[in-house]
């Protein structure tokens, strides 16, 4: 059995074949990453396996059950959570309210009984606020807990986000481009509280990344992409190492010399 | 500014943050509850109207200001909870049936009509939403056995058991608890997970629905809820001015409560009672100090709605956060008394823009 799986993914906008027969497997309790330059299809993958968009052919497997033909917001309830490139934070609530909307899979309240807050809806609330604690915990972000995420610098703001994705108790969790625009402290403990969430938490990461070094941190396996299509795929040192990675980075050894 | 050390998660969550919170809303409840014993009869029933237009402004509030839907179709929710209301206490259904029975069947419509026009956004929902209020006008006048066309209804008083609400004194106590009961269960659902889930989809769509919130879903909710709400008002319009006819329920009305909202603060409950106030009680105002103005603009016609027309643009240009961030503002000054400078929100904002995005 595999954990996640994909076969053969296909899709194109227009005319551009923006992946073509990308397949992948990822194994459970891994950190697997996905490197690629500018315009590889690497946030394309992820887009898909959140059905942003519908593929052309192939499939995604969580734990061999098909997933690519579900809807959008069904894509949390099994298991998936995931960050964004440029930061998709409910902005204008605090960072709390950011925790606990990422618990929004376990409400078992309907409209009627928050109308009337009963002590249920009261009780589900404090277990929300006590979750949401844990992360606070986990992530470091006390000094932030009742501001609005809107006032809140870059840096935090990207924690923040991790934060809701892990309170949303994922099996796998998408981390879109996780280290961009963080100084290299914050990239520091960003690898650090990945390895927790890996050795700690049990979670599955898949992740999409710029920053080689980063890559090399973080990540038990990678897969290089380029023009939609596979480079190769292996531990990272083979891949990072690969020429024809290197080529798609830096160009033709040719054209250098 | 203060801090509370919070000790207990329910800290969180409960109505008050402060206990003085609670005490100065308990003395606004008391003094609004006074407050009719000094006032003739005719400031009294603008009071009920500031009341029922905050209901149906409560109701758009959580629609367009916290969920970010537009709409300008809400007086085709006003209407159906009027006719409603109307026709079933015509019927013999007793009043305490009949409001609730508004609201629920604007609200059934608010589904029927939200379902399917919901995936469209912004200027392109006001127009269908506007669509759907042209039809139920058409309807109303149209639909003559039921609803006598352009004939009008009369209404009868409102009545639960033996007490009859015919008085304009009895009626603002009738509107005002029903304010309080909209603004409770309003204040609920938004601190519960349906109204976070409003506000995620207001913010973020794409998040909400990595989140797993089904956009679909809430946003048809919140189209409910709001009709639900705009529907209990306009039960209470027909049962305070005894007459309605379609000609009440024109998209002015519409644009009127966007409007109360806006200009009270999106986003904010206090904005939507603020906005109705405004609504309500600024060309009262105007009237009134108008004798104090020169002999040569007291006579001028249309002065009043032209002062009226100019008083909204100041707000929006000076107030863009509306009245109820002036509200915060007032606050945030006193509290930091004498420390407030007149950039203490502008160099936030400068701030801001200097940070890495």
């Amino acid at each position: 059995m595999s954990f996640f799986r994909a076969e053969d993914i296909t899709i194109s906008f227009g005319g551009i074949r923006a992946l073509s027969q990308v397949g992948f497997e990822v194994r459970q309790g891994e950190i697997f990453a996905i490197i690629g330059p500018n315009g590889a299809g690497k946030t394309t993958i992820f887009n898909c396996i959140n059905r942003f968009y519908d593929l052309d052919e192939g499939a995604f497997f969580l734990e061999d059950k098909d997933i690519s033909r579900i809807k959008p917001h069904e894509v949390a309830e099994i298991g998936i959570a995931r960050t964004f490139q440029n930061i998709e934070l409910f902005k204008n609530t605090t960072v709390l309210d950011n925790l606990i909307l990422g618990q929004h899979r376990s409400r078992r309240s309907n409209l009627f009984t928050e109308t009337l807050f009963t002590p249920f809806v009261r009780k589900q609330e404090i277990r929300g606020r006590e979750k949401a604690e844990e992360i606070i915990d986990f992530l470091e972000l006390e000094a932030y807990r009742e501001q609005r995420v809107i006032n809140l610098p870059y840096g935090v703001q990207k924690t923040v986000e991790l934060g809701r994705a892990l309170a949303m108790e994922p099996k796998l969790l998408l981390l879109d481009e996780p280290s961009s625009g963080l100084n290299v402290e914050e990239a520091e403990d960003l690898s650090f509280w990945m390895n927790d969430i890996k050795e700690e938490l049990g979670i599955t990461i898949l992740l999409v990344e710029h920053n080689m070094r980063f890559v090399q941190q973080v990540s038990d396996r990678v897969l290089a992409l380029d023009f939609g299509e596979v480079i190769t795929q292996g531990s990272s040192q083979d891949v990072l190492n690969h020429p024809e990675v290197m080529k798609a980075y830096l160009g033709e050894e040719d054209a250098v010399a | 500014m203060r801090f509370i050390m919070k000790t207990d998660y329910y800290q969180d969550i409960r109505l008050f943050k402060y206990r003085s919170t609670f005490f100065w809303y308990l003395a606004l409840v008391i003094g609004c509850l006074m407050l009719p014993l000094g006032l003739d009869e005719y400031l009294i029933s603008q009071l009920t109207f500031i009341c029922m237009y905050a209901v149906a402004a409560v109701g758009l509030m959580l629609l367009t200001g916290y969920t970010g839907q537009v709409s300008m179709g809400h007086a085709a929710f006003f209407a159906i909870g009027s006719y409603t209301s109307a026709i079933l206490t015509a019927k013999g259904v007793p009043f305490l049936a009949a409001l609730p029975a508004a609201g629920l069947l604007a609200g059934l419509v608010g589904i029927v009509i939200g379902r399917p026009i919901l995936h469209l956004s912004g200027l392109y929902l006001a127009i269908a939403t506007m669509g759907f209020a042209f039809i139920v006008d058409e309807i109303l006048v149209r639909w003559e056995s039921m609803t006598r066309g352009n004939m009008g209804y009369y209404v009868d008083p409102a009545a639960i058991g033996p007490l009859v609400f015919d008085s304009e004194i009895r009626f603002y106590y009738l509107a005002l608890v029903v304010l309080i009961l909209t603004l409770l269960a309003a204040r609920n659902i938004l601190r519960s997970p349906t109204g976070r889930a409003m506000i995620a989809i207001r913010d973020s769509e794409v998040a909400a629905e990595a989140m797993g919130i089904n956009p679909a879903k809430f946003k048809t909710m919140a189209f409910a809820v709001s009709a639900f709400f705009t529907g209990i008002a306009g039960s209470l319009y027909a049962h305070k001015i005894f007459f309605i006819n379609p000609e009440s329920y024109t998209i002015f009305l519409s644009i009127e409560l966007l409007a109360m909202v806006i200009i009270g603060g999106l986003g904010s409950l206090h904005g939507a009672v603020f906005g109705a106030a405004f609504f309500i009680f600024l060309p009262q105002f105007i009237v009134m100090t108008k004798d104090y103005l020169p002999q040569y603009l007291q006579n001028q016609t249309g002065l009043q709605p032209a002062l009226f027309g100019l008083l909204i643009i100041l707000v929006m240009l000076f107030e863009p956060l509306g009245i109820y961030g002036r509200w915060l503002k007032t606050k945030f000054y006193f509290e930091m008394f004498p420390l407030y400078r007149k950039d203490s929100f502008k160099r936030e904002k400068k701030y801001q823009k200097a940070e890495r995005r």
